[in-house]
């Protein structure tokens, strides 16, 4: 810099060889670099807009997202304001009109049954009575009344139920999803619980957590001694053990849980050992598998490295001398261990609970294999929502009730533990 | 001067790869035994008579609804023939997803000149489904652990004393509440009926209630073989195919109890909105493969009954075993004795229902 002020005048600004002001000079070098530097992230940017970001915001948006029941039958939906679902008596000819027209089209579009499949998830029926109108509507005549020609189709349309679910699902947005994920729904007569035999999300919500608390608290339990160990052995010896906790890595998932499958079912090995030492008797084998114990084993297996890379990185960082000097001053080998050892080790912990918590309470594959009636957790619901019921919006809805839920225990990480306090190594 | 000559060679390299992908079709199956079925009987004699065609198989039916409506939204949908259950095949249509078919000019008649919407019958449950197979869903027991009394009806799985043990079922509420029903005592033409009653729905879990306990739910179709093989269950139900192939390839002490076995279909779909030119070749292949010959062929590879009338006579022996075929079919008079048929519409309607219903109860 010195250089450069030596080679400018000796009055006004200080400038660069090219006869810039320093300042501009130093602006424009910065803003290249910055580019640079955004152009380096730019390929890992997109990614992650594009394959995190975009889904994560379509699946918010899809829901709430309620826009077929306008689209399809816009005529309708316009008539059916003025009908009032408390009055118990079936919508006007006109309604049955404007449906009438909407359903023409809709089924020249091949729409109608569509909207009867999304119809059917608040309302049981609506699908085959849509699929069933939408045979018939061709041959329906233009001057004969609309409303006996439908009911002559089927009574149901007489039904007050049936309107007062497409007025209520008649808005582009709802929050009928939002509350289907949480054992309500919205009914024509406003929100209602869902009855109790169909009660099922926070239950599945509840034991997700807990489970995958247990998962978390059960890895910490077996993963500190054998991190502890690493940490402490000699570099090689080390290293050949660390490939011994990595070695599930490079097996498949698959592979890994249909072995539990081997070991822990009633005729499998674990039972005969304990049947052969007499522990237990031959008519009253355990049950270890397809249960929530045969989640919480297999899926302790699967995340256990999870827990032991990130202790073991932290406790590389703990200088032994600390708990030599706590001994020199008088502290038994526990003490040492619980005021001096242990402190240090907790940011370890921390990482390795966030890993492994976060991974369990997305887990599917495991829950859905060994999980039996008592282990499944709600992102088997999901899934199934997903790629089999098609029921789109509701699994979006529970999949963001999941990541909420997951955002509220980070913060509350944060505040208890604080998110400073972890690390990776 | 290099430049063009590279850009000259990328674009006649992008353009030979294009014409070679146009002679692509992507048929998507269950894989497994299934495929292979499907791969012998159908795909090698098609790629014979047409050599500029090459098939690429995709083992996606299980997940196929979802990922055509996925391909669908994306505006790009990449198979051109999907094998599907034929549940999914009506759900299929009613989404707009797969294209309506007539089956008198796209279907090839029987061999006697029967049109094909009668040599297929009842078997057409849908404007867009090409019925292929019928299976069945049914129960196997472990003929080691009944002792000298085999079970002989479907109401024995629901008889713990007479015959201890796990049983499995699958982890939905199809079929296992129809068999509830009838084990309750409603007769078999009134079991949707009873079903689509809240009274109904309760009896139907009140009585799978008194097996819950002893019941490994499995959701893959490979669950109920491996628990039998390893004698885990002393009954299951599952498909009738998986059981002819742990029974009659892998030797085990298992029989089949045939009693009340769920018919069910599966077959082709053609998505809908594919490019003329796909279109026709996709049609052209569905024509072949579901002719009266081609269907009866399928049987040699694997034991489901053909949908079609006019090839059930042309079953022959299995073409690597040299048993035959025809006692191993669900459509065989001995085994056909009492048989359930699936009820799709209701099922379109009750699914997402009982579902949810079906869900809490397992659960708790």
């Amino acid at each position: 810099m010195s250089d450069q002020t030596d080679t400018g005048t000796d009055t006004g600004p200080v400038l660069t060889a090219d006869g810039r002001s320093l300042k501009q000079s130093l602006e424009r070098a910065l803003r290249r670099e910055k580019l640079r530097a955004l152009m380096l992230i730019a390929p890992l940017l997109i990614y992650v807009l594009v394959t995190f970001i975009a889904p994560i915001a379509d699946m918010l948006f899809r829901s709430v997202e309620n826009r077929i029941v306008s689209e399809t039958l816009p005529r309708t939906v316009i008539a059916l304001q003025d009908w009032d679902y408390e009055s118990g008596e079936m919508p006007g000819e006109p309604v049955f009109a404007a449906l009438a027209a909407d359903l023409r089209e809709a089924v020249k579009a091949k729409k109608h049954t569509r909207l009867g499949t999304r119809l059917n998830y608040e309302l049981t029926g609506m699908s085959s009575l849509f699929r069933q109108i939408g045979r018939k509507i061709k041959r329906m005549k233009d001057d004969k009344p609309f409303r006996e020609q439908f009911l002559k189709v089927n009574k149901k349309w007489g039904d007050p139920e049936v309107w007062g679910v497409i007025q209520t699902y008649s808005s582009p947005f709802t929050a009928g999803y939002f509350l289907n994920a949480v054992d309500l729904r919205l009914t024509p007569r406003g929100v209602e619980q869902r009855p109790e035999s169909e009660r099922v999300y926070i239950m599945l919500f509840k034991r997700t957590i807990l489970l995958s608390a247990l998962i978390t608290f059960m890895t910490f339990l077996l993963g500190y001694p054998i991190a502890y160990l690493l940490s402490n052995l000699k570099m090689k010896t080390a290293n050949m053990l660390m490939i011994l906790v990595l070695l599930p890595f490079w097996t498949s998932l698959l592979v890994r849980t249909s072995a539990w499958k081997v070991l822990l079912q009633q005729q499998g090995v674990v039972n005969d050992v304990l049947v052969w030492l007499g522990l237990i008797a031959d008519d009253h084998r355990l049950e270890l598998i397809n249960n929530a114990t045969g989640t919480v084993i297999a899926m302790t297996h699967i995340l256990l490295p999870f827990m032991i890379l990130p202790l073991y990185s932290v406790m590389k960082t703990i200088p032994p001398s600390y708990v030599r000097a706590a001994k020199s001053l008088g502290a038994t080998p526990f003490t040492a261990f619980r005021r001096v050892y242990f402190p240090q080790s907790i940011p370890g912990i921390g990482a390795g609970a966030i890993l492994v918590f976060i991974l369990a309470i997305g887990y599917y594959i495991t829950p859905a294999l060994v999980g039996g009636r008592s282990g499944t957790f709600i992102s088997n619901r999901i899934a199934y929502h997903i790629s089999v019921s098609l029921n789109w919006g509701l699994g979006a809805a529970l999949g963001a009730l999941l990541l909420v839920l997951v955002l509220a225990l980070y913060a509350l990480y944060d505040k208890i533990v604080g998110i400073d306090n972890v690390k990776l190594g | 001067m290099k430049l063009t000559t590279t850009l000259m060679a990328t674009s006649a390299l992008i353009a030979s790869t294009l014409a070679a992908g146009a002679e692509d079709m992507t048929l998507v199956s269950w894989g497994g035994a299934y495929q292979a079925s499907q791969q012998k009987a159908y795909a090698e004699p098609y790629m014979k008579m047409h050599p500029d065609v090459n098939i690429i198989w995709d083992e996606s039916s299980a997940e196929a609804v979802a990922k055509l409506r996925a391909m669908a939204e994306a505006g790009n949908t990449t198979w051109d023939v999907v094998d599907v259950v034929a549940a999914d095949a009506i759900r299929l249509c009613d989404e707009g997803l797969a294209m309506e078919i007539d089956p008198d000019t796209q279907l090839a008649p029987a061999p006697d000149g029967t049109p094909a919407s009668e040599d297929f019958g009842e078997t057409l449950v849908s404007e867009c489904f090409i019925p292929q197979i019928v299976y069945s869903t049914t129960f196997g027991y472990r003929t080691d652990m009944v002792g000298d009394n085999p079970p002989t009806s479907v109401c024995d799985v629901f008889d713990t004393e007479k015959y201890p043990g796990k049983r499995s079922l699958e982890k939905r509420p199809i079929g296992n509440m129809e068999w509830a029903l009838i084990c309750d005592g409603v007769p078999d033409d009134q079991v949707y009926d009873v079903l689509a009653t809240e009274e109904g729905q309760a009896r139907a879990f009140a009585k799978l209630d008194t097996i819950k306990d002893d019941v490994i739910w499995w959701t893959a179709g490979a669950d109920t073989p491996q628990l039998l093989a390893d004698g885990e269950v002393v009954m299951g139900s599952t498909y009738n195919g998986r059981l002819f192939k742990l029974i009659v390839e892998d030797k085990q002490p298992v029989a089949m109890l045939w009693d009340a076995q769920m018919f069910d279909l599966d077959g082709w779909i053609i998505p809908a909105n594919l490019s003329d030119e796909r279109k026709a070749r996709a049609l052209d292949f569905v024509y072949f493969a579901t002719d009266t010959q081609r269907l009866a062929d399928q049987a040699k590879y694997i034991s489901y009954g053909p949908a079609r009338k006019s090839s059930a006579p042309l079953v022959g022996k299995h073409a690597t075993l040299g048993i035959d075929m025809a006692p191993y079919m669900p459509t065989d008079p001995a085994n056909a004795k009492h048989t359930f048929l699936f009820n799709y519409d209701f099922w379109a309607d009750y699914r997402d229902d009982l579902d949810a219903k079906f869900q809490a109860w397992v659960s708790k």
